[in-house]
């Protein structure tokens, strides 16, 4: 099997594309970057198996039949991706509804606790306060 | 008996569409949920007994057979693995529809919680089952959809934030598994995993180096492993407590599944072993920092999630078989005490109104029973003995001192620090909560015998596992031989050698 150049350069394309796009705040980018990585690894998949004609018994010779199992997995893969992707449609949805925005917030809880320790306070809490 | 293999697949899923159907009868769906989990339970335990014999057994879906269709395989490990995680998920099921009752079903929606927790179900057990590639994948992606329903159940503010965080962390994983899927199938033109085991041998190290790299790094943001693992105490903790209990119970134990699977069967013995122990040892470390320096319980239990995690790497970094048993052991452990941990946190919440420290106090007066239930596996985490936390860090410290490297004595070492700092950040939870006088802020509420007999189950499950330690580390040991050969596995799928 010999990788066909246009497929790689494209793979590669999406690939770069769809990281640039997930490294994003806000959630509709990292949606689109996510759907372009899906379609890259797709057609990685289809690059694994052998090229030639439709796999469908007695229409040709065998040896010429393509590798129907890739096709099989990506159609698996589209399906898998087709439900990601509503639910981070409905995700970014919902996000805006009730902040106004979807951008993906910074973990609260851990910058508090952050800050507390930058003013060297511990946890805050006094247990020594009743040690009965 | 091999009809018995896919049966704890296809009972959830046909529970979870009968209980859809059931939208509108929350009883029959009760009723549903529980008959299918226990059923699930019962087959699970039928498949581990089945098994100790070492021969596996093995199922070709449709009739289709090994390398055409898609197999699936219970051998030890992977019934072993099913028995606890059926066990820990027919408690939390009991919990969480004690729960639903006690809070008026504000927490948990019922209508969807009751399919989507059996979906989930199917999910892990199918990764365990899995003795194909692909279909492992399909494994990881039913449960992590349900997962990201479980989390966001409900649409509130924090749980979106926090689930947005989730959901894409583990798109990522899954995308880098699947890139690699594609990558082995062109390198080898197969994805079932006993032909892979042959093949992957044939490949030039540094392909097989590549691959190995891409499926450790997908299975080890779904483990949370250190570098990979700061999504998790930022998500887990925003769930309604049951989802956290389960989430904490099993998904990262089906990443540490997967991992175990592919180092002894696809890549064994190969270059990884090696960054699993330094992995290993940073998880261990650095997680029980971050725990130590938490105000909220359920956080708190979030980090000592990861931290253990890596005492689970450190067994299987140390590829031999005493390693590879503790590992085992030490799953099953880990499995029971953290779903326990966080149903306590749960009452906590329920009992206290809140989990974060500062608001809680005089907890053990309160209620002694919950003392208890806290206090017996806060202790086993932490390793007292005789707990099965102790068993099982003393395999793992022992098999490090068999192997006597720099760098398994420096693991032997983190592991006992780490077990320490567990001890210390488990008893800061209760000096803080469970001592001191109570605040005037919390609630004076009954603790729901619902949810208190399915904890007080897995507490006396946790305390069993010392009681039956000897018989469950045989297991562990002939479940590790077995994975360490290889052959048998091999065999078990293609009786008359590979095609």
């Amino acid at each position: 099997m010999t990788p066909n150049l246009v497929y790689v350069v494209v793979i590669g394309v999406l690939f770069a594309a769809g990281v640039s796009m997930v490294l994003e705040r806000s959630l509709t980018r990292v949606l689109m970057g996510m759907i372009l990585l899906g379609n890259g690894v797709n057609l990685l998949i289809l690059l694994g198996g052998k090229a030639g004609s439709p796999p469908i018994v007695g229409s040709s010779p065998q040896e010429e039949m393509a590798d129907p199992l890739p096709q099989i997995m990506i159609l698996t893969a589209i399906v898998i991706t087709l439900g990601m992707t509503a639910f981070l449609l409905a995700l970014a949805y919902r996000s805006w509804a009730l902040s106004g925005h979807d951008e993906v917030q910074d973990d609260v809880e851990d910058r508090r606790i952050m800050q507390l320790a930058e003013r060297d306070e511990g946890s805050g809490i006094d247990d020594t306060e009743d040690a009965r | 008996m091999n009809f018995l293999v896919p049966l704890p697949v296809v009972m959830p899923l046909f529970g979870a569409a009968l209980t859809l159907m059931m939208a509108r009868k929350p009883r029959a769906q009760r009723a549903v949920s529980l008959t299918v989990l226990v059923a699930t339970l019962a087959v699970s335990c039928a498949m581990l007994w089945l098994t100790t014999t070492g021969e596996p057994l093995v199922v070709a879906v449709g009739g289709w057979a090994a390398p055409l269709g898609i197999v699936l395989i219970a051998d030890q490990l992977a019934a072993l693995m099913l028995v606890v995680s059926s066990a820990v998920t027919v408690c939390v099921l009991v919990y969480s529809i004690g729960q639903g009752m006690a809070d008026g079903h504000d927490e948990t929606p019922l209508s969807v919680y009751h399919p989507t927790y059996l979906i989930l179900t199917a999910g892990v057990t199918n990764a365990f089952l899995a003795g194909d590639l692909f279909n492992l994948y399909v494994g990881f992606e039913i449960l992590l959809v349900a997962s990201y329903v479980l989390l966001t159940l409900g649409g509130t503010e924090n749980r979106i934030r926090a689930g947005s965080t989730y959901v894409v962390v583990s798109l990522l994983s899954s995308v880098i598994f699947l890139t690699a899927i594609g990558l082995i199938y062109g390198a080898t033109g197969t994805l079932n995993m006993a032909q892979l085991a042959e093949r992957l041998d044939a490949l030039p190290d540094g392909l097989r180096l590549m691959l190995q790299g891409m499926l450790l790094l997908a299975f080890g943001i779904k483990a949370a492993v250190f570098p990979l693992s700061s999504w998790l105490p930022d998500s887990y903790p925003t769930a309604p407590a049951p989802v956290t209990a389960v989430f904490a119970g099993l998904l990262t134990k089906v990443g540490v599944y997967a991992i175990i699977r592919t180092e002894t069967l696809l890549f064994p013995g190969g270059r990884a072993a090696i960054v699993l122990l330094i992995v290993g040892l940073l998880t261990m470390v650095v997680g029980i920092l971050g725990a130590v320096a938490q105000s909220d319980i359920k956080r708190l239990l979030s980090f000592t999630l990861v931290s253990h995690i890596g005492y689970l790497l450190f067994g299987v970094g140390l590829t031999t078989q005493l390693g590879l048993s503790s590992a085992i052991f030490y799953v099953v452990h880990h499995i029971t005490i953290q779903t326990t941990l966080f149903l306590a946190a749960g009452l906590i919440e329920k009992r206290g109104g809140s989990t974060a420290l500062d608001k809680l106090g005089g907890l053990a007066k309160l209620s002694p029973l919950l003392a208890v239930l806290f206090l017996v596996p806060a202790l086993n985490l932490a390793g007292i003995p005789p707990f099965s936390g102790f068993i099982g860090k003393l395999g793992l410290v022992q098999a490090g001192v068999a192997d006597g490297g720099v760098l398994a004595w420096l693991l032997v070492a983190g592991g006992i620090l780490t077990s320490l700092l567990t001890l210390y950040a488990v008893a800061r939870v209760w000096n803080l909560a469970f001592w001191r006088t109570p605040r005037p802020s919390m609630p004076s509420v009954r603790l729901p015998a619902l949810m208190v007999t399915p904890t007080l189950a897995l507490v006396v499950l946790g305390v069993a596992l010392t009681v039956v330690a000897g018989p469950l580390f045989e297991v562990g040991d002939q479940a590790a031989a077995s994975l360490l050969s290889r052959a048998y596995y091999v065999e078990a799928v293609f009786s008359g050698g590979t095609p």
